[in-house]
């Protein structure tokens, strides 16, 4: 219950927060969202950053780790701290100058304008939208998982009986569907809050501070919660490592002195008991790992991260992010690995539909090594990750539906300044939705469905960048990429069976070795030869266009 | 909205990208379980290091490679934002 009041209290915190800035909020929809061009570096910095570590980064990572090994941190994060800042650095800039002076507030906006046609707006649409529902279920299904995960009493066998020991809620509390899985309470929620209420409060409370504080509020909870989940994760980690170090060297030196060993030497007799395939890559193909690389390009095609930029109040606000996303993904995922790592050793027994699920080992973890009062704060970082990218992604898609599909088709005086904000919240009240309604069906690995909505953004990926940097990009070039990227991504996904093969792999035989692939490498292939293809065979756009956007 | 005339220096920082994306690869290592400092996995470790190099390549590329159209651009929306203060919202270009 302690867990429990604590999380309420830091939701409550963040509605606060939201009220907050809503006294701030000027009354145009250009503050509502681009907080009217007016956030400077460090806000930047913790906004953006907010934003791209979602749930992904730390119950993915772990879950992960705990699955694959150490091949994580190299296959995402170290990845990602050269080619996120390579795209603020290409992309994010220009664009942000380009937004600033053509007045763009989307990028369907900019797309309609550089290849001149408005069908493009209604070919990306839907996709943009429909390529953040997974993000956006990544987050809905963590956060109900990782509540329920840290309130769940625990289970054992009592004369041939499975029970539930020191539950927080008591079975009948809930409705009988929403407390059983398919072998009664023991296999449902266990006495924890049930999963589909506690995604259900997260989902409102995220919407209720994006509704009153709009992108100003956003970035100011982004930032909020960015630093509450960096503190508390390196404070989730000295825990998990003083309690477990404790276990490793209690055998050798007694309880009492391996408590105070110090945390160098417990994390030392920690390592000691991780199996060696999980500290190697020997598992993992080396194509694999390479191809890898193109997941973290999905940043450049991100409509949410695309409305941050246009957020900030300089380009010399980009700087600070730049330099310093590499350093914060490491602070943030090394932690995370080794104790995904360390989860596999035999320190520590993770029982069998804990290991079934790998997005719920991080919350094992702290449910089982911090206290109640501690476990109740890691568990609030652990959410401040998670909202801190729904609610950008909350806003952009009602940003994107008012401005390329409202505004845009209803013309631009036909709506009053509140109309137009209360059909934005209206349509992600309607995605959101959507989403909770799929994120009840089974769950899926939060990283395996993370690293398939990315794909999906790398694979338009080369439409942006030749948008910017390649004058003979034709209308026709940029339908073909769309087309191409998309129906790529879905050939593959079901190919996958719908994300349920984790470990689906793009192979290719020559010379009779197997090579393995990453599906994103095939998409990427498939939109950049679509789109050069057909660019090269159709007209170029003419000088006006290509004098707006290519001056020299 | 012209690129800066390039400096040596900013061939210097897009090598270091390059290096960078080189060395992520990092096949020595592929098999190797040694744990360093008694804890650190050697794969990780050295990827950890490749998030600092980027961090140091990332500020040099803003240091050496900063496009300088940027600060006229800054001054320009400095100076549009004092003097249309409040009244830019329904001033969107046309879209195509």
């Amino acid at each position: 219950m302690t867990q429990l009041i604590i999380i309420a209290v830091y939701l409550s915190l963040l509605l606060g927060l939201g009220l907050f800035s809503n006294r701030l909020l000027k009354s145009t929809s250009s503050d509502y969202m681009l907080a009217s061009h007016s956030i400077g570096p460090f806000l930047l910095l913790m906004s953006i950053f907010g934003t791209t570590m979602t749930a992904f980064a730390l119950v993915g990572s772990t879950g992960e780790a705990f699955k694959e090994g150490v091949v994580v941190y190299g296959m995402l994060a170290s990845s990602s701290g050269i080619i996120h800042s390579l795209c603020f650095f290409l992309i994010g800039v220009k664009l942000w100058s380009w937004g600033r002076k053509y007045h763009y507030r989307t990028q369907i906006q900019f797309f309609r304008d550089r290849v001149q046609s408005d069908k493009i707006g209604l070919l990306l649409f839907p996709i943009l939208v429909g390529l953040i529902v997974p993000y956006l279920l990544i987050g809905v299904m963590a956060s109900g998982g990782v509540i329920n995960g840290v309130t769940q009493g625990r289970v054992v066998k009592e004369d041939g009986r499975v029970v539930v020991k020191n539950p927080t809620f008591e079975e009948g509390t809930f409705p009988a569907w929403l407390e059983h899985g398919e072998k009664g309470f023991a296999d449902g929620s266990k006495g924890g809050v049930p999963r589909p209420i506690a995604s259900l409060v997260i989902c409102g409370v995220v919407l209720l501070y994006v509704f009153f504080g709009g992108m100003r509020g956003t970035a100011w909870a982004n930032a909020f919660q960015t630093v509450v989940f960096m503190i508390l994760g390196v404070v989730t980690f000295f825990v998990i490592a003083t309690k477990l170090g404790t276990t490793a060297l209690t055998p050798e030196l007694g309880e009492e002195a391996a408590q105070s060993a110090g945390v160098w030497h417990q994390i030392q007799a920690i390592s000691e008991h991780v199996p060696e395939e999980k500290l190697t890559r020997t598992h993992v193909s080396k194509l694999k790992f390479f191809t890898y690389m193109l997941v973290p390009f999905s940043v450049g095609m991100f409509p949410h991260l695309f409305q941050h930029w246009l957020t900030a109040k300089s380009a010399n606000s980009f700087k600070l992010p730049v330099i310093a996303h590499p350093i914060f993904i490491m602070i943030v995922w090394v932690p995370c690995v080794l104790v995904g790592v360390w989860a596999t050793s035999d320190l520590i027994s993770i029982p069998p539909p804990i290991k079934a699920n790998p997005n719920i080992v991080l919350p094992f973890m702290v449910k089982n090594l911090a206290g109640p009062l501690l476990g109740g704060f890691l568990t609030a970082g652990i959410l401040a990750a998670i909202m801190s990218s729904l609610d950008s992604q909350f806003l952009c898609i009602g940003t994107i539906f008012t401005e390329d599909v409202v505004v845009h088709y209803g013309g631009k005086g036909r709506f009053s300044e509140k109309q137009v904000v209360t059909m934005a919240r209206l349509f992600i009240v309607a995605v959101v939705i959507i989403t909770y309604a799929l994120s009840l069906y089974e769950p899926r690995r939060v990283f395996t469905l993370g690293v398939w909505c990315f794909s999906g953004f790398s694979a338009l990926f080369p439409l942006i960048c030749a948008a910017m940097y390649w004058r003979r990009l034709t209308k026709w070039g940029a339908y073909a990429c769309v087309l191409a990227a998309i129906g790529s991504w879905i050939y593959l996904f079901v190919q996958s069976d719908f994300a349920r093969n984790a470990s689906y792999t793009v192979d290719f035989t020559i010379g009779g070795a197997t090579y393995q692939t990453m599906p994103v490498a095939s998409m990427v292939l498939s939109s950049v030869l679509a789109m050069v293809i057909v660019s090269l065979l159709t007209r170029p756009p003419d000088d006006a266009t290509l004098s707006r956007f290519f001056p020299d | 909205m012209s690129s800066a005339r390039r400096s040596p220096m900013s061939f210097v920082v897009w090598g270091l990208v390059l290096l960078l994306v080189v060395l992520h690869q990092d096949n020595w290592f592929w098999d190797n379980g040694t744990l360093v400092f008694g804890f650190m996995p050697v794969a990780l470790l050295y990827h950890a290091c490749i998030s600092i190099g980027a961090g140091i390549t990332w500020f040099l590329a803003t240091r050496f490679a900063w496009p300088e159209y940027l600060a006229d651009d800054d001054l320009a929306h400095a100076e549009a934002a004092r003097g249309t203060q409040g009244g830019t919202d329904n001033q969107r270009g046309t879209v195509a």
